[in-house]
């Protein structure tokens, strides 16, 4: 009979680590999770662009998007992206006061996106359920949307946390604010190809 | 950046409930998170199975009489939902892999404790959601599938809660595979490289692949379909200008590899299942892997094969019959290389052993069929018969439960500390071996010969085969029987297992059973070589 | 030993194939076919058989050979040979599966294509086109089979509009309505459906044939039928409560039948 013990038992490998410690892989699992949530946007895109290319719109139906908005939204967004990662300079060097200002600022930005689209919403000459591609709209820029107050939340949370003396995220301990960061550029990223899809197609 | 976790970050002992009241706690630990599902899901499988039985009972007689019609789609709905969603696709992946993952890649638990524990959590509550739906306004009636325009028309209550459930497993299916990708790839124990894992750790990580790509298109077709009902928008209503063949496209995205997360693992299990009871090497390791990886790319390339008969363009049709053809080809390896394991062993006949071997041939003719139906023309006849539903009854049970069985019957004794009785287990597959065929083979001829699936009522000419079928069903039914009573008197009175009662060289076996909390006294075992069995010495070729 | 065994080997393949064969053609499970597509479809049906035969057989041969030869006898202990993997093996089984699989699908291509499933789907038959701006949705179309060896080189168009849960029939010519499908033997049939409502599918078993009527997107199915006789026609796509109950019948009728079929209800002089 084999013996119960494995055949090979190297011992060799006990060097850098032991098995108690490990690397930190909470940012893999959030990444993990922001491709999930990607596919969620894939299949809405793909839902929309399908719809565009086998369903034409009757001849009386209101689907007119304006540029300008859209595109002080984008710029709303990827200046947010840059604020953001001037923060997380200002973390790494320990000066909590900048970084407080930096993440302030990042987070009015996505506040000022959201009102924004608020805006455009209200001003829009056709309704969710005006017709197919209406919807589509509604869902994609609303679900997005949803993505961008979340992260204007945790962004908020972030801003408080990374107070001195007392907060809980510093220099020392980063992944709340790295994790929100790599959120925020994802939602980022998302909105450009949305961008792209809804409004230059 | 490493940082110093306690892997098993769980509360102070005495906080956690012991004994039987820690598996109906907010348990962290892996193994009671494993055993959860376990038991959850086998709950749910007796439901489902129930469902299935007044399915086989309405099917008595060609006249639509044991129930009115709605509650028959409703009946079967329920039966389709809770068996994928609620029993298969929770015990292969979340039982299972919660249990075995970690040892397997010798850490003390999971890389997620939290998220493991919320993600079984939503299971019950949603599951119990769906299933009380039922008394209240009705269930969903509109099949497993949900194609509007038919779920946007029927009655919207039992749908929307239908939707509802089904997001909530679907998130807590995404929670699960993200785990066990983060728990495979980073929390592996120092010195153990990812060639020398079990093949049940691959199988996951290729579920859990799948898990993340494709569920999260299910949950925003579903979202989208959930306006449609609530807030009347048209994405899938074709008389507010919608396309209802978008619809199938999305569902299928998800649903098709659905099929491979309810099928992969399987595979898994009984990789490391036949190696013990053969007492050889798994044959052909790295084909092995390689072709996990295969059917998971081709699985996400294949689903239009559920739509040959929507409409779909000719060119698009010929893509998907060739793609999903060629999957028989990673499978094939898989299966050649099991009968390889078992060719030249020392073969152990236990209830394990043929539980695995019953899933080898039912599974290869759930297979052949699904091959048949790839083919276009085959398929324009047959879709949408009992042709298709014996297919995958002989793949999701003669192929997953058949495996969960093999492994109850495998693992039962780690679990518990505790032997299963064999020859009960030999009985028990026995009887649902015969029963599952009586079964099912005869609806392949129903199909061929003009049956449509999801009817109450049926032309009189098929009775005979019918009545064959369910009473195969009864069979299957009754064979739980032996099963759960060998379960409870091996619990109350079994015979002691001691740590390795099949000698195996897997990681959880080396350790007592059942386990301690921390999987391992001390440091976790190396274990380079899971599938070292096999003489070297005596000369065979 | 190893020619010995290789004969073997060869022998039990070769009895296994001759098997295969021989249960593909004894055993039917198909109804009788009605259709110029039908005896095409039997062929592939055939084929797909005899592949799944041997391989069934085959497989389940060798794990019962398995289980039986190399069980642990009694007092047995001891492990089996120190098998781990055999490259030539691999390949043979990797590139076996492989070729099969591309005969499969290129032969159910041919099959298909003879089926009329890759013409364009509005052959110009009867002269009239539809309009330009409506979509017509894949199904099947008119294929060389039927060009060739139908009498009537015309298509005979029908409508069908599908709806929870009826069939109905229009025949423009003649402004016929009928809840049944008449047709001629020997006949192409233009079907265009539409449903009103749900999806609906039309399948009748005896041509072999089935096509959803989809809600929104008119679909096209051409069918010829060569034997005269009464089929049903089945809903197969759930369409609510009484879907199993959603059933009409295919009247085929040798020509002079049908005519007469045609003048008695046709609301117009043809
Ligand atoms: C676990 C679940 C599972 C699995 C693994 C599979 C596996 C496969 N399925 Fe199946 N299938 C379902 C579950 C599953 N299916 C379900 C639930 C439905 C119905 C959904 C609904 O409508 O409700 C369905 C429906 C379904 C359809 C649609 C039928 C229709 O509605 O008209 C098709 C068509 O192509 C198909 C094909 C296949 C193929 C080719 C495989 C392949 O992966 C099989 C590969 C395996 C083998 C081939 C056997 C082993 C291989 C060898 C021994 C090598 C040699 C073989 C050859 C050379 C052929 N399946
Ligand atoms: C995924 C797994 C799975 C499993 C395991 C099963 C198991 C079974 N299924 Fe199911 N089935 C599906 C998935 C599954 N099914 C799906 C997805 C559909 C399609 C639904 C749709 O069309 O939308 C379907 C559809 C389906 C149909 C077609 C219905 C129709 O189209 O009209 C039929 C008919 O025979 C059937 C039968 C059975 C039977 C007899 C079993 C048996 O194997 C069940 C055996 C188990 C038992 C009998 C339980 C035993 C326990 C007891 C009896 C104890 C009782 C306990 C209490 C009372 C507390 N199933
Ligand atoms: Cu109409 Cu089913
Ligand atoms: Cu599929």
């Amino acid at each position: 009979m084999t013996s119960i013990v494995p055949k090979e038992q190297s011992s060799e490998s006990k060097k850098e680590l032991s098995t108690e410690e490990h690397e930190d892989f909470r940012l893999f699992g959030l990444i993990a999770f922001l491709i999930a949530d990607g596919m969620t946007f894939a299949g809405f895109f793909a839902a929309y662009l399908t719809f565009k290319a086998v369903n034409p719109l009757g001849p009386d139906a209101i689907y007119e998007l304006e540029l300008p908005l859209p595109t002080l939204n984008t710029v709303l967004l990827l200046v947010s992206s840059f604020t953001f990662h001037r923060a997380g300079k200002f973390l790494e060097k320990n000066e909590a006061k900048q970084c407080q200002k930096w993440l302030l600022i990042t987070g009015a930005l996505g506040l000022a996106f959201l009102i924004s689209q608020m805006f455009e919403y209200f001003t829009l000459p056709f309704g969710l359920t005006d017709n197919l591609y209406a919807s589509t709209f509604y869902a994609l820029t609303g679900f997005h949307g949803l993505h961008v107050t979340l992260g204007s939340i945790m962004i908020m949370i972030i801003w408080w946390q990374t107070r001195i003396p007392s907060g809980r995220v510093n220099n020392e301990n980063k992944f709340p604010f790295e994790a929100v960061e790599l959120y925020w550029h994802f939602v980022d990223g998302i909105w450009v190809v949305l961008f792209i899809i809804l409004y230059l197609l | 950046m490493t940082i110093s976790l306690k892997p098993s970050n769980s509360p102070p002992e005495k906080l956690q409930p012991s004994g039987w009241l820690k598996y109906l706690s907010f348990s962290l630990d892996h193994k009671v998170i494993g055993l959860q599902y376990l038991v959850c899901g086998f709950l749910f499988y007796l439901i489902g199975g129930s469902l299935a039985g007044a399915i086989r009972v309405e099917l008595i007689s060609p006249l639509s009489d044991f129930m009115p019609r709605e509650v028959y789609n409703q009946v079967l709905t329920l039966h389709g939902t809770i068996m994928i969603f609620l029993w298969i696709v929770p015990v292969v992946n979340g039982a299972f892999g919660n249990y075995l993952i970690p040892f397997y890649v010798g850490a003390r638990d999971m890389a997620f404790p939290r998220l493991n524990a919320v993600a079984f959590w939503l299971i019950p509550p949603s599951g119990l959601m769906l299933i009380t739906s039922y008394f209240i306004n009705g269930a969903a009636q509109s099949g497993w599938t949900a194609y509007p325009p038919l779920s946007i028309t029927t009655p919207a209550a039992g749908q929307i809660i239908w939707i509802l459930s089904v997001l909530l497993l679907g998130g807590s299916s995404i929670f699960g595979g993200i785990n066990f990708i983060a728990t495979i790839l980073k929390l592996r124990r120092p010195g153990l490289k990812l060639m020398q894992l079990p093949m049940y750790c691959w199988a996951m990580l290729g579920t859990s692949i799948l898990v993340v790509l494709s569920t999260p298109v299910l949950a925003g077709t579903l979202i989208l379909l959930s306006f449609d009902i609530v807030a009347h928008t048209g994405f899938f209503n074709p008389s507010l200008g919608g396309n209802v063949i978008v619809y199938q496209h999305l569902f299928w995205f998800y649903s098709h590899p659905a099929v491979y997360i309810m099928v992969l693992p399987a595979f898994g299990l009984v990789s490391e299942i036949l190696p013990i009871h053969s007492r050889k090497p798994l044959f052909g390791y790295t084909t092995m892997v390689f072709s996990i990886m295969g059917i998971v790319v081709l699985g996400l390339v294949v689903w239009a094969h559920h739509m040959f008969t929507s409409g779909t363009p000719p060119w698009m049709r010929l893509f998907f019959t060739i793609a999903t053809a060629f999957i028989a080809v990673p499978t094939g390896i898989k299966f050649f290389n099991w009968v390889a394991t078992l060719w030249g062993g020392k073969i152990s006949l236990n209830a394990a052993m043929l539980f695995s071997c019953g899933f080898i041939i039912n599974f290869v003719l759930g297979g052949i069929t699904g091959v048949a139906l790839a083919q276009v023309p085959f398929d324009v006849h047959v879709h949408d018969t009992y042709f298709v539903v014996a297919h995958f009854h002989y793949i999701v049970y003669g192929g997953s439960v058949f495996v969960i069985f093999s492994s109850i019957y495998h693992w039962f004794p780690k679990f518990t500390g505790k032997m299963l009785n064999e020859n009960l287990g030999r009985f028990h597959f026995i009887i649902t071996f015969i029963g599952f065929n009586l079964c099912f083979a005869p609806q392949h001829w129903l199909g061929l010969n003009g049956m449509p699936r999801r009817v109450a009522e049926y032309d009189p000419q098929f009775q005979i085969i019918n009545q064959i079928s369910s009473v195969g069903a009864l069979l299957m039914a009754l064979s739980t029987l032996p099963f759960l009573w060998n379960i409870l008197q091996s619990i109350l009175f079994g015979d002691d297992a001691g740590d390795n009662p099949w000698n195996a060289l897997t990681p959880e076996w080396l350790t007592s059973s059942p386990p301690p909390v921390e999987n391992w006294e001390g440091e976790a075992p190396l274990v380079l070589e899971p599938y070292g069995y096999g003489e070297k010495d005596s000369n065979n070729t | 030993m190893p020619k010995l065994s290789a004969i073997l080997t060869l022998t039990l393949s070769l009895i296994l194939g001759v098997a295969g064969v021989w249960i593909a053609y004894n055993v039917n499970m198909l109804p009788v076919s009605a259709s110029i597509n039908a005896p095409v479809y039997d062929e592939l049906y055939r084929v797909l058989f005899i592949i799944g035969c041997i391989l069934f057989i085959g497989m389940t041969a060798l794990v019962i050979y398995s289980l039986i030869q190399f069980r642990r006898r009694p007092g047995e202990t001891g492990d089996g040979i120190d098998l781990e993997g055999n490259i030539s093996l691999e390949i043979f089984w990797t590139a076996v599966p492989a070729i099969v699989v591309l005969f499969v699908g290129l032969y159910s291509y041919d099959i298909y294509d003879r089926m009329g499933g890759m013409q364009p789907l509005m052959h110009d038959h009867s002269g009239q086109m539809d309009n330009q701006a409506e979509r017509v949705w894949g199904g099947i179309g008119s294929g060389p089979i039927e060009s060739s060896s139908t009498k009537n080189s015309s298509s005979l168009p029908i409508e069908l509009t599908a709806m929870q849960f009826a069939f109905i029939f229009h025949y423009p010519k003649g402004d016929i309505i009928s809840g049944e499908l008449h047709v001629p033997v020997g006949r192409e049939v233009n079907l265009k459906m539409e449903s009103k409502d749900v999806i609906h599918a039309f399948w009748v078993p005896q041509f072999r044939l089935k096509q959803d009527v989809i809600p929104g997107q008119p679909t096209i199915l051409n069918f010829t039928p060569t034997k005269a006789g009464n089929y049903p026609i089945v809903c197969a796509e759930l369409c609510g409560p009484y879907h199993g109950g959603m059933r009409s019948n295919v009247i085929v009728d040798e020509q002079e039948d049908f005519d007469t079929w045609l003048k008695e209800n046709s609301k117009e002089s043809i």
